[in-house]
């Protein structure tokens, strides 16, 4: 019990010495806030002419997938800010302390959603600029935006895993445009899944990414009942198909990661 | 006093590379372990291990009578540590990586800021312990990395080389703060590549070389192994030579070295400034002109050559594990500082 508490209390002191980089590092929140804001903006207007889903205005469709696609590439954060960690020396110092195991990786989580909620919010305005509107009530979109957090959570612990084994900030930027392009594109975030090719499409459809926007949309209002059903189980239940990956990748990663921490040795 | 750190046949291997190969350490509580040697001789492993950031292959280690493997949470909570590169946050100010530390140390909030602002003051940082330390000299980031070292006051404290890459009117600051706590009682090893500098701190010397010890005792201990005192004597001419040579070879207490470029004479000599005195006079007699004279006792660099074949800072061969990292995040560091602004 005390070491669960003193996880969370060496975890606040570490997120808040990531957020104070925020505050230091103003050019960071700028980019940070300018590429979601230029995608929904490529997206509505570049290709919002030529793609038209069935039974539902493109931009409100989008907007969800642009939401999941941000998110998750916020979680480069994690893994970046990690590998600069441990090359500058400042993992060993931690190392050093009589402090948690997991607090470094509960901490940077943890303010790495701070990160998330900025974008969230500047996509938000952004949407709501460009015509995207919440058609729900203010619950189930309060519960759109939790289930973005927590995809996103979910997936700091992979990159955080992928960030200690690499150690270099610009290998983690690297490595995750390949994993992370593929996993947002292959997927339902900015065309419907239906006139893919049928591995893609089944790739597609079973794609976690899929479920996160999909989700999203639903709890946003953004679907439309003039629109054909998902015929697949991940897309008819997409908040608990989410959720489900949710739990399955902090049981894998969390440990995991944790555990390279230990043995992470920067030199 | 007992023993604070107790290492027996520690063995650490990285693939093929032998970084320790069966190093025994012992530092009695309240002084300072010089453990000297080149790059890529094993001195940080040795470091990494005893402050439990690294597990032996083999090998045991104690430090505060606590093994370093069966409990190295409570090893943590007893030791400070100062690596090799300032291991600070850039983006945070000097008060806010202390703070930082002491709230990990749990010291709680109020202790923690009250211990920052003191440590600020001994290290002289207090005018820019508001500063985000981006903007600090290198002195100023290892001043400030030791102090985040003794920030919850340990009985035990790991230097890994402290004053690597400062000027010379910083190293001796810092020493002169690495003294102040060594007499308030602290133990102390520190890693150098600096002979001086163990011989300045260090009551016991350790040097290794490719992971292993190769000489141990006192500073004088080491010098004596290598010879005692010798006189130096350089002439004015090289017509000077041969009479200065012969006048030596009486005082001296062995074979009398010459070098003719530098018109530099040394012997071994046994009677301290006696001998020194009477050669002196009767070079004055025999009209030798004489430059320069003086009584030279062995450096720990000499120590060094005749231990190990090589001298302590050339070490193009040998610098695998810790030099060529170094060298990496140095270029690195220097990469990154030309990308962000400077605030």
């Amino acid at each position: 019990m005390s070491n669960l508490r003193w996880a969370f209390a060496d975890g606040a002191v570490i997120a808040k010495r990531n957020l104070i980089k925020i505050k230091r590092v103003p050019d960071l929140l700028v980019f940070t806030t300018i590429s979601p804001i230029m995608f929904v903006l490529l997206f509505a207007y570049v290709f919002g002419g030529s793609i038209s889903p069935p039974g539902v205005n493109y931009r409100e469709f989008l907007i969800a997938g642009i939401f999941a696609q941000t998110v998750i590439f916020g979680a480069t954060f994690t893994g970046a800010g990690l590998a600069d960690d441990m090359q500058k020396g400042v993992i060993d110092r931690f190392r050093s302390l009589p402090m948690s195991r997991s607090a470094v990786l509960v901490g940077r989580t943890a303010s790495d959603i701070v990160y998330n909620m900025i974008s969230i919010t500047v996509m938000s305005l952004t949407g709501l600029i460009v015509g995207w509107r919440i058609r729900t009530s203010l619950p189930e979109a309060v519960g759109g935006f939790l289930l973005l957090l927590f995809f996103a959570y979910a997936f700091s612990w992979v990159m955080a895993y992928v960030g200690m084994l690499v150690s270099s900030p610009e290998v983690v930027s690297n490595a995750s445009f390949i994993v992370v392009f593929p996993i947002t594109f292959v997927a339902n975030t900015f065309v419907p899944s239906d006139n893919l090719p049928p591995v893609l499409r089944a790739i597609a459809e079973w794609n976690p990414v899929s479920a996160v926007a999909q989700g999203a949309r639903e709890l946003f209002g953004n679907t439309s009942p003039a629109a054909p059903p998902p015929e697949v189980w991940s897309l008819q239940h997409p908040v608990l198909y989410t959720l489900i990956w949710v739990a399955i990748i902090l049981a894998v990663f969390v440990p995991l990661s944790v555990r390279q921490y230990k043995r992470a040795a920067s030199r | 006093m007992s023993d604070v750190i107790k290492a027996s046949g520690l063995v650490k291997r990285y693939g093929t590379v032998t970084a320790l190969d069966g190093l025994d350490l012992v530092v009695p509580g309240g002084t300072v372990l010089g453990l000297l040697g080149p790059n890529g001789a094993g001195k940080t492993t040795a470091v990494r291990i005893l402050t439990t950031l690294l597990e032996p292959d083999s090998g045991t280690a104690e430090v505060a009578g606590i093994d370093v493997r069966s409990d190295p949470g409570a090893v943590r909570e007893r030791i400070g540590l100062s690596g090799q590169n300032a291991a600070v946050d850039e983006y945070l100010t000097g008060f806010e990586n202390l703070d930082m530390v002491g709230r990990l140390y749990k010291l709680g909030r109020g202790p923690a800021r009250e211990r920052s602002r003191q440590l600020l003051e001994i290290f002289s940082l207090s005018d820019d312990g508001d500063r985000p330390v981006k903007g600090y000299s290198g002195g100023m980031r290892r001043r400030l990395d030791l102090a985040a070292a003794l920030v919850a006051e340990p009985a035990v404290l790991f230097l890994d080389e402290p004053t690597s890459g400062l000027d010379p009117r910083s190293r001796t600051d810092l020493w002169g703060v690495i003294r102040t706590l060594v007499r308030e009682g602290t133990t102390l090893l520190l890693t150098t590549q600096y002979l001086e500098e163990a011989d300045q701190l260090a009551d016991d010397i350790v040097v290794i070389d490719h992971g292993r010890m190769i000489a141990h005792g006192t500073s004088d201990e080491l010098k004596a192994q290598v010879g005692g005192e010798r006189l130096e004597l350089v002439v004015g001419t090289t017509s000077d030579i041969q009479p200065a040579r012969s006048v030596l070879a009486d005082v001296a207490a062995g074979e009398v070295v010459v070098d003719e470029d530098g018109r530099r004479l040394t012997a071994p000599i046994s009677g301290g400034a006696d001998a020194l005195m009477t050669a002196l006079r009767r070079l004055d007699a025999d009209h030798v002109r004489v430059l320069d004279v003086g009584l030279r006792r062995p450096t720990l660099d000499d120590v060094f050559l005749t231990l190990t074949g090589h001298a302590a800072e050339a070490s193009d061969t040998d610098s695998e594990a810790d030099g060529s990292a170094k060298r990496d995040d140095d270029g690195r560091a220097k990469k990154r500082r030309t990308k962000e602004p400077v605030q």
